[in-house]
């Protein structure tokens, strides 16, 4: 094979490599990104059931009920709250009144049923979709604990991407 | 006193660093070897001051000296040594002050078994060096200092996140960073050869040591990482596709990569321009991981620090080294002369496949780590690309790269013969097979492929060895002879046994750990029981314990399987009354590669604890896979071969060079 020929090989070869990883990755990407919603979105938006979502807010308080391994709460944003079911070992941090990302599907009934629990898991750190989507709502509150998270600072950490 | 120090240490490191990139460039300009020969006492200076600053701050921990606000953040009086040692790199201050510790260490380590280097080779490499060690330190000086006093002093401190109060901790970062680290050498050895305009096959073999050096660190970095992880949070898994995960696959990826594109360069002296880019990239794709972790860009289970006022910084840093990297590239790559022919069949060809698939691995990663920043950016939506994204994409691009792992070594440079190969791999994919079939005929349940994933896997490890049975010619010589000739195979034939074999051995538990794990969920009193595959575990009491900080309240289990006793397995919760945090401490129990994993969440008033039990069968061969894999690049690195070629005088201090 002549020099010429070899080299084509070889970017025929990077070139296939190329559109099959262009291929999957696409494919991949359509089905299989999960959305971010908050309660508003989903009272508002009539979010199809079945779909898988991200639903994020504050654990109402007063919401949270245990019957076995399966435990049912609120998620709220301070305007509208959904209704989460889920089953399984809830996060060391989940609480009341305390950021939360569930990732789950609507039934049709309008609950929410979770298969996994996300809570932040140090006194300093709200997930920050949960935080953007109080901000939206303006319930933002300062950091408990004493901690020093005022809500400018916060500000900053959105426009730091 | 100490903290005062510490900083003036860092800022002379800082002004040292600025003299070790305009001396020995300004030398190399000039063709002065005195100024080119200043760069390694300058390195050496630079060592000394940022260890006796690193010193400095691990004192402070040590003493919990709470007049410095770094540590009044992450320590506790109360902590186990371990953990105050180790709670000064559980910090974003600390950390990146680590990080410019193993920067300096490599830089030291460059200058100190550099000997043998080029004049100018070695001050331009130095030079590089000196410039990423500059950016990181006016980091640290200008926007982490981890020195900062506080006044008044509190009594005590906030203590360590618990999560991070584990041993983990004292391993994890700092073999990571030497990976990470390690690379930023071949970067520097990449610009200072595109500098220099010259490249050759001895340049790899420069390059190589130092590679393999960083990927050995990278591997069980990364290993420990996942069983720190799979262990400590509660969670039972050992690989989330986690952003912070995903920062440091990529530079992985690109170091594999690299390793194997070093060897079709140093052997046949080509793919040059293309092995220099890897260079680049690798190091990148360490930096890019930094960003992502230092900046807090990200949500993510490991985020613990995060201040994005200094990602503009990191960005800064990031950008001008990827930028001038590449730039540099572009301009001078042209000038980098090709080098040998080979045809597409052939051991080289079958690297650049490798190359190919890494890449793209790579690339496919990047995406979807990267892509909802992007988005977000973009259109404001939110969203997540979770594992069934990576599992495709990333997956479906490495099945063929796996599967053509046997092929590689058995084929000859510049022209292979394929079928004779393949006729060669005859006897391990018939076993592999066999494999396939009895785990069908043994098993219930689970994917219908995993059977013939776990053929795979056994295909590796036994094509593996027959690189080594064919170099040796076992079953075509006597075998008295065969053993002798075993002893004259090449360590680094070995190591790329081994290595491979262990890709086998890791593809192997995370086939079965996938595929026929049991797991139950339930809600359980003290005499319940809970059955799970052929064990039963039964509630015997829960447990009030204290521990040095903290409280816990523990679940023992009595394990009996098919009715013989197995002993206990304990679950539980650590409460820590300084942060007010739990951390859940799962039971673990190891049968043979296989590990039951037990964890508890918080009690009911009635008395019931909801529990999670999991059986996972071969679990513990994806860490020691990736151990195995470890062991075959460090026997890679004792090659002879990785230490000739090189002039006379530092020969042999060459050799121990990676072991450092």
């Amino acid at each position: 094979m002549t020099r010429k020929g070899r080299r084509l090989v070889l970017i025929a070869a990077g070139l296939g490599v190329l559109a099959l990883a262009a291929g999957l990755i696409l494919s991949a990407l359509n089905d299989t990104i999960v959305f971010f919603r908050t309660p508003t979105e989903v009272a508002q938006q009539q979010v199809a059931p079945g779909s898988r979502l991200r639903l994020g807010g504050l654990v109402e308080t007063g919401s949270v009920t245990k019957a076995g391994t399966l435990t049912t709460f609120s998620v709220t944003d301070g305007n509208a709250a959904v209704k989460v079911a889920y089953s399984g070992i809830l996060p060391d941090l989940f609480r009341e009144g305390q950021g939360v990302v569930a990732e789950g599907a609507l039934l049709p009934d309008g609950t929410f049923r979770a298969d996994s629990v996300l809570a932040k898991h140090d006194e300093k750190y709200m997930p920050r979709e949960v935080a953007d989507a109080l901000k939206k709502q303006g319930v933002w509150k300062e950091g408990e604990n004493g901690a020093p998270v005022p809500a400018r600072a916060t500000g900053a950490a959105n426009t730091g991407s | 006193m100490i903290a005062e120090l510490g900083q003036y240490a860092l800022a002379l490191a800082f002004a040292l660093s600025i003299l070790q990139v305009v001396l020995p460039s300004w030398g190399a300009a000039r063709g002065d070897a005195v100024l080119m020969g200043t760069a390694a006492p300058i390195a050496f200076g630079l060592m000394g001051f940022v260890s006796f600053a690193f010193a400095a701050l691990i004192q402070l921990y040590v003493t919990s000296d709470f007049t410095v606000l770094n540590v009044v953040e992450n320590s506790h009086s109360q902590m186990p040594l371990i953990y105050k040692i180790t709670s000064t790199w559980g910090n974003h201050e600390g950390s990146m002050l680590l990080w410019v510790f193993v920067l300096a260490l490599f830089g030291a380590l460059v200058a100190a078994f550099g000997g043998n280097l080029p004049d100018r080779l070695k001050a331009h490499v130095l030079a590089v060096q000196g410039l990423i060690g500059l950016a990181f330190l006016s980091f640290i000086l200008f926007t982490s200092n981890p020195f900062l006093r506080l006044a008044p002093p509190p009594a005590e401190g906030r203590d360590l996140n618990p999560i991070l109060q584990d041993p983990g901790l004292a391993i994890h970062p700092p073999l990571l960073y030497l990976g990470y680290v390690g690379l930023s050498v071949s970067f520097a050895f990449a610009i200072a050869a595109l500098i220099e305009g010259r490249i050759d096959a001895a340049w790899a073999r420069w390059v190589r040591p130092w590679t393999l050096a960083a990927w050995v660190f990278l591997t069980l970095g990364i290993a420990m990482g996942s069983y720190w992880a799979y262990y400590e949070l509660g969670w039972g898994g050992w690989w989330f596709w986690d952003p912070v995960e995903n920062a440091s696959l990529m530079p992985w990826l690109a170091a594999t990569a690299l390793l194997h594109s070093a060897v079709v360069m140093e052997k046949r002296d080509a793919l040059k321009v293309w092995t220099i880019l890897l260079a680049i990239l690798a190091f990148s794709l360490s930096l890019v991981g930094t960003f992502l972790v230092r900046s807090g860009v990200l949500t993510s289970v490991h985020a613990f620090a995060t201040d994005p006022a200094r990602g503009v910084f990191i960005l800064g840093i990031l950008t001008f080294f990827i930028a001038g990297g590449l730039t540099l590239f572009a301009f001078r790559a042209s000038e980098l002369k090709q080098g040998g022919l080979f045809a597409p069949v052939s051991r080289e060809g079958a690297l650049v496949l490798n190359n190919l698939f890494l890449t793209a691995a790579t690339a496919a990663v990047l995406v979807g780590t990267l892509y909802p920043l992007a988005l977000e950016a973009l259109t404001g939506a939110k969203i997540t690309v979770g594992p069934p994204y990576f599992n495709l994409a990333f997956g479906g691009l490495m099945l063929p790269l796996i599967f053509a792992i046997p092929f590689g070594p058995l084929l000859a440079w510049k022209r292979g013969d394929l079928l004779g190969v393949a006729q060669r791999l005859m006897l391990a994919a018939g076993l592999a097979v066999v494999a396939a079939v009895v785990t069908a005929a043994a098993v219930t349940g689970g994917p219908v492929l995993a059977p013939l994933a776990v053929g795979l896997a056994v295909f590796i490890m036994l094509g593996a060895l027959t690189d080594i049975a064919e170099r040796a010619g076992l079953g075509r010589v006597r075998a008295k002879v065969a053993v002798a000739r075993l002893a004259g195979v090449p360590r680094s034939a070995y190591g790329t046994a081994i290595a491979h074999f262990g890709v086998g051995v890791c593809l192997l538990g995370i086939v079965c750990e996938a595929s026929w794990s049991h797991e139950k969920i339930a809600a359980v009193k003290v005499g319940d029981q809970i059955v799970i595959g052929t064990r039963d575990l039964t509630l015997e009491r829960m447990e009030n314990r204290t521990g040095p900080n903290y409280r816990s309240r523990t679940a023992v289990f009595s394990i009996r399987h098919d009715g013989v006793s197995e002993g206990t397995i304990e679950a539980s919760r650590r409460i820590f009354s300084s942060r007010q945090m739990a951390t859940t401490e799962a039971g673990i129990r190891t049968f043979g590669f296989s590990q039951l994993y037990v964890s508890m969440a918080e009690e009911t008033t009635d008395g019931h604890v909801s529990v999670r039990a999991t059986f996972k069968p071969n679990v513990t061969l994806i860490w020691l896979g990736a151990v195995v894999m470890a062991c075959g690049g460090l026997l890679s690195l004792m090659d002879r071969r990785l230490r000739i070629g090189v002039p006379k005088p530092a020969r042999r201090r060459e050799a121990a060079v990676p072991a450092e």
